[in-house]
């Protein structure tokens, strides 16, 4: 392990190596007045250099749910073993829940774009109320974040998904559970809404502070399991002259929720514009912010038209092959749709 | 937020000093690099950055709310939960009560349609007071077009409310309240807009319209190449005024015909052969809302005037709680009323596309 890929000031990285101490062993041997000496600093910081070092020594030793043969990996059938008994979020529709594999996947970041009046926000508000649906009818029982970009989020169409989520609640178990009447769970409409923590950001500077700020959140409200990121697009799109700037900073962004994605074990989903793009000779519908940015979602959702129906494409995904399915937006939210033909089609 | 100085957030000394020194003094300028970009920059180890922009971004995120305590508000502080009615029965039914406070809202058709016309109207009903059922505050009418006729607002006045305003000085109070201004160009409608933001709870300003965005942007294309946004601020501005005024703000647009290079499908959805052959006809009947697909994810509520076979019809083309419905009205000395409350429902995305027949 070298020295020069230590978290220390670079003036501190300079000085270690410039009085040749190069690699991690050659400081475990030295004491720390000696070392204050050679590189003319005080002891204090020293000490602080030291620290750094064993932590990272420390971290080599132990890695969670390490591997004889290696540290840090986790072996691809654990993994398998994890994903089988873990819960999807259920979209409302059985034809996309089909499509997507049972639902919106938890650990994985899900990028959903369309043409403006598609449903998007309407998917996002019917996800931050699925969420909350207790184990009991099988859902995750966890919290939602949403992220309003844009003042989309409109409060009364929110009260009218969760109680018509509420609704048919209560018919399932007054259906399927006339006997087990102790497993009753009675949420009403006002839980799910006191379960939606929602945040308005008015420019791309809150929006990087709403994701680093997200970690602390979390830790302090528990049971979390989704974050709604509605649009992850419209502060990037203006006053950006620096576009490498802007590829920089949404990478970065991408990264972080992705680690938050994986480190509490929750659902990202951030909502898309679209931009057109030419491509062979003449004008395409793409997702917005670029051919980079589609790089940072592990899936990726498009709803568009077809005729008179809504429907929803999978773009990308690792372990769902590429397919259609139609829904309706409802006043009840999100569902299936009523036409005749439901078959999923593949392309 | 954004751009409080990093010297007021209460950062450790030594910390807040360094931050200084590289002169990077606002919550923007340190958010925008990443954290190795910090640590190189002012020279500390990791750990400390990574404390530093912890705490930066705790103190320059906005405070969350729950969507319950939204809705609390909502009823409490606000007439009617927070909407304007129309007096369009109809409408205001499938808009859950009129149109809504703190977003934006935009009537687009084709030239003559009414927009001018439903403007006036809901500038009327926004300065009768309280008790006759209106906001009872002043109205902010940004004319670009030089369209505003005052005559006729008071003519649908004493069409819609006789009894109300052959009260003497009646009329006087409510024309009195409404402010129109008729900005030149971009440059002067920004320099009112600023002026607007200051004045907007002082005086009890609680409706802006502004008749039309898009007039303000058609002139200003004659110095060098098109931006590819050039409303990008503007937009953020005027949604941020509706948001923190909590008032609901009506823009009008324009259209334009639709052109052959129109993108309206994504790579992945397969052309038919019919469909490749273009129908010309198609293009001089159909238009397409001016301002470009950024504006119109920009909106919240966007209302569709347009004509068939002579008969006009509103419809609702995006909304986040309302249906796509459409009705068909008429447009009468009190305005714009409908011919019925039932609205026609309009499939698919019919609801986004603009007819002009028969209109002339």
């Amino acid at each position: 392990m070298e020295v020069s890929s230590l978290p220390i000031s670079a003036s501190h990285r300079g000085k270690l190596i410039s009085a040749g101490y190069s690699s991690l062993s050659s400081l475990s041997s030295v004491s720390p007045s000696k070392l204050a000496q050679d590189l003319k600093i005080s002891e204090n910081e020293v000490l602080e250099i030291l620290k750094v070092v064993s932590a990272r020594k420390w971290v080599d030793k132990i890695e969670n749910r390490s591997h004889a043969i290696m540290n840090g990996a986790q072996t691809a059938w654990d993994i398998l073993h994890e994903e089988e008994s873990s819960i999807c979020i259920t979209t409302s529709c059985s034809d996309l829940d089909e499509i997507l594999g049972g639902g919106i996947r938890c650990k994985e970041v899900t990028e959903i774009g369309g043409v403006p009046g598609i449903g998007k926000t309407q998917l996002g508000i019917q996800l931050a109320v699925n969420v909350q649906i207790p184990a009991d009818y099988g859902g995750l029982g966890g919290k939602a974040i949403y992220i309003d970009t844009e003042g989309s989020f409109m409060v009364e169409r929110a009260s009218q998904i969760a109680e018509a989520c509420a609704e048919d609640m209560l018919e399932y178990n007054s259906l399927l559970r006339k006997d087990s009447q102790a497993c009753r769970v009675d949420k009403p409409p006002k839980a799910f809404m006191d379960n939606i923590f929602y945040f308005r950001i008015c420019t791309y500077t809150e929006q990087i502070a709403v994701v680093n700020y997200l970690e602390k959140f979390i830790n302090e409200h528990k049971d979390i399991k989704i974050v709604i990121i509605d649009s992850i697009t419209f502060h990037f799109r203006q006053e950006f002259e620096d576009m490498a700037l802007r590829t920089r900073l949404l990478s970065g962004m991408a990264l972080k929720l992705m680690k938050l994605a994986k480190k509490f074990n929750l659902a990202v989903v951030l909502l898309n514009q679209v931009t057109t793009k030419y491509n062979e000779g003449s004008f395409q519908l793409t997702l917005a912010l670029g051919d980079s940015w589609a790089h940072a979602s592990t899936n990726r959702i498009i709803l568009y038209w077809n005729g008179n129906e809504r429907y929803a494409y999978i773009d990308k995904s690792p372990s769902m092959r590429s397919a259609s399915a139609p829904y309706a937006v409802t006043s009840r939210g999100i569902r299936n749709s009523a036409s005749n033909c439901k078959r999923v089609k593949l392309m | 937020m954004a751009n409080k100085p990093i010297s007021e957030m209460g950062l450790p000394k030594s910390i807040a000093n360094v931050f200084a020194a590289r002169n990077i003094i606002t919550a923007k300028d340190a958010l925008s690099l990443s954290e190795f970009e910090l640590m190189e920059l002012l020279d500390v180890g990791f750990e400390e950055v990574m404390l530093a922009v912890a705490h930066i971004s705790e103190i320059t995120c906005p405070p969350y709310h729950t969507a319950m305590s939204l809705l609390e508000q909502r009823n409490q502080n606000e007439y009617l939960a927070g909407h304007l009615p129309t007096r369009l029965k109809g409408l205001d039914a499938a808009l859950c009560g009129g149109i809504p406070f703190g977003v934006v809202t935009e009537l687009v058709g084709p030239a003559g349609i009414g927009k001018t016309q439903f403007c006036l109207k809901l500038a009327l009903l926004a300065s009768l007071p309280t008790s006759y059922g209106g906001l009872g505050g002043r109205v902010i009418y940004v004319d670009v077009e030089s369209k505003f006729s005052s005559r006729r607002m008071i003519e649908m006045g004493f069409s819609s409310f006789p009894e109300i305003f052959h009260t003497e000085g009646l009329a006087q109070e409510m024309a009195g309240r409404v402010l129109v201004l008729r900005p030149a160009s971009l440059l002067s409608f920004v320099d009112s807009l600023q002026q607007i933001r200051v004045s907007l709870l002082q005086h009890h300003v609680k409706l802006l319209i502004i008749d039309s965005m898009a007039a303000l942007t058609s002139g200003e294309y004659g110095q060098g190449p098109p931006r590819h946004h050039p409303l990008g601020w503007h937009i953020s501005f005027i949604k941020s005024l509706a948001e923190c005024c909590r008032i609901p703000v009506v823009v009008t647009n324009q259209v334009r015909s639709q052109g052959r290079d129109e993108a309206s499908r994504y790579i992945f959805q397969v052309q038919s052969r019919t469909d490749t052959m273009e129908d010309p006809s198609k293009f001089d009947s159909h238009f397409v809302a001016a301002l470009g697909i950024h504006w119109a994810h920009a909106v919240s509520i966007r209302l569709v005037l347009e004509s068939r076979s002579g008969q006009r019809l509103i419809k609702i083309a995006k909304s986040s709680i309302s249906p796509s419905v459409g009705f068909f009205f008429n447009i009468t000395s009190s305005g714009i009323s409908l011919l019925s409350d039932e609205g026609v429902e309009m499939m698919g995305p019919e609801a986004n596309t603009i007819h002009c027949q028969g209109l002339i």
